[in-house]
């Protein structure tokens, strides 16, 4: 269907600002067999996984400190609050600036874009957790490391699931343009190339391998995982 | 165990800012092996004192003293079970070490058929039934019980308080049960204590001497009238 709608739209608009399906096909094929295609996946995706990864756990880590205790609240609040305020343009570029034109600088970059709604997130479920399943693993004195196991980490469950949903379509997205801005490979920066060529077939064809992979593993990885750690609910919901 | 409690003022503050005194002058104590019933109208501070007891809570004047180490097994007024882990997960996490201790108590309490479901599919009755058996699971030497066999019916709470008897009997745990029934309170404790309105004060503190099960129909109702007017005439 949605196929189809785009080659009508191909026909009637003028030529060069939407190819043909087909079209898109042949360079993905042509970049595929060279392996170029497959090489620049690779890097986004890797960048993709080490800014999602370290942005979950600084965020949670962070997040669980502020929901604990006042004081770190209070001390990191206002930099949450400019952090989210921030229009990712702008960090990226700072950070390229500050730290230079390497790798470290682009992974900090998407990180640090990620991470103020990572912490917000899992604060809240910090501030929500049940005090009085807290009170009942005092009296019964469990381990630390049981409590943590079978009684909090349940109830973040669900607020870092909504973190990782959210975050995994905001980094991949973020870094797309850390590519184009500061990086020499990875599909961000073959878009990059493909604008400046005016080539929309040539960005087409990088793009929705691309987003195809994300959509992917969002189905195969971060749905099963969402729906796992809310098993115990009775399928009706409450 | 040896449970000895003397508070002299306890007050809580509530959500606009005022103090108002719950509890002053509860002074008791507790013998090993003792299975004591605290009675005393809604709001006098039954579960306070539970909590203050617990060491849930210490804030307040005065001192608990527990023997340590000790091992409290507490069934709160709410069953507070892990939605998110089956009957029988709740019941090993507290420390039912063994599956032979955990499937008798899981038949003692008539759970044996539960056991794999998740708390969400229980009945309130059959949650409370959990929690109860949650706290004979640690294998307590002093169990707190705020209320344990409310929501139940009449035969499976007569039942359970049986049990109840037969385990602690066994265990020698020293015992508090929070109750609002008169003859519960005397078919199962060995003594009674009773607390005022609020804020709660302890007006009473009646010992039934005869030996549980020989408890004639004739003391029982005597010692019933004795509870009766306690909580009738706080003041003497
Ligand atoms: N967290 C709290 N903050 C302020 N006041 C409280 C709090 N919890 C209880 N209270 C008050 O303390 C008093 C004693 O409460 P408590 O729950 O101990 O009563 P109770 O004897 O257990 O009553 P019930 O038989 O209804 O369970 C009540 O007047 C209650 O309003
Ligand atoms: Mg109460």
């Amino acid at each position: 269907m949605l196929v189809l709608l785009w080659q009508l739209g191909s026909r009637i608009a003028a030529t060069g600002t939407l190819p043909a399906p087909l079209a898109v096909l042949s360079v993905v094929g042509a970049e595929a067999r060279t392996g170029v295609l497959f090489v620049n996946l690779a890097i986004t995706l890797a960048r993709v996984a080490a800014s999602f990864v370290l942005a979950m756990v600084l965020g949670t880590a962070l997040g669980v400190a502020m929901g604990r205790n006042k004081t770190v609240d209070r001390l990191c609040d206002p930099l949450l609050i400019v952090l989210l305020n921030l229009p990712a343009l702008v960090v990226i570029v700072l950070a390229y600036i500050w730290v230079g034109l390497n790798e470290a600088a682009a992974i900090a970059a998407v990180v640090l874009n990620k991470l103020p709604n990572t912490a917000v997130t899992l604060r809240e479920g910090t501030r929500a957790l049940d005090k009085n399943l807290d009170e009942m693993a005092r009296v019964f004195s469990l381990p630390f490391g049981t409590k943590v196991r079978h009684v909090v980490l349940p109830q973040l469950a669900p607020y870092f699931a909504a973190a990782m949903r959210s975050g995994l379509s905001l980094v991949w997205k973020i870094v797309l343009v850390v590519e184009l801005l500061g990086r020499s490979n990875g599909v961000g920066f073959e878009i990059g190339i493909a604008f400046q060529l005016f080539d929309v077939t040539r960005l087409l064809a990088y793009a929705l391998p691309f987003v195809g992979l994300m959509l992917v593993i969002e189905t195969l990885i971060v749905q099963p995982v969402e729906q796992h750690v809310s098993r115990w609910r009775p399928p009706h919901g409450a | 165990m040896e449970l000895k409690i003397s508070i002299a003022r306890k007050a809580l503050r509530n959500a606009s800012g005022q103090t108002r005194v719950v509890l002053h002058d509860v002074v008791f104590s507790l013998r090993q092996g003792e299975i004591c019933a605290l009675l005393g109208p809604s709001g006098c501070g039954k579960t306070t004192l539970l909590r203050i007891i617990s060491g849930l809570d210490s804030d307040f004047e005065g001192r608990v003293l527990l023997p340590s180490p000790h091992k409290i097994g507490m069934v709160f007024q709410e069953p507070r079970l892990l939605p998110w882990r089956s009957v029988a997960e709740n019941l090993r996490l507290v420390g039912a070490s063994s599956e032979n201790d955990l499937a008798d108590i899981a038949a003692a309490l008539h759970l044996s058929k539960h056991l794999d479901h998740f708390p969400g599919e229980l009945s309130l009755g059959l949650a409370r039934r959990v929690a109860i058996a949650r706290a004979f699971a640690v294998k307590p030497d002093l169990l707190l019980l705020d209320e344990p066999f409310v929501s139940l019916d009449a035969a499976l709470a007569a039942c359970l308080g049986r049990e109840l008897l037969a385990l602690v009997l066994k265990r020698k745990a020293t015992t508090l049960i929070v109750t609002h029934d008169v003859d519960e309170a005397i078919s199962l404790a060995g003594r009674v204590i009773i607390l005022s309105a609020a804020p709660g004060r302890l007006i009473a503190d009646l010992t039934i001497e005869t030996p549980r099960g020989a408890l004639t129909a004739a003391r029982a109702a005597k010692m019933k009238d004795a509870i009766l007017s306690a909580m009738a005439n706080p003041s003497s």
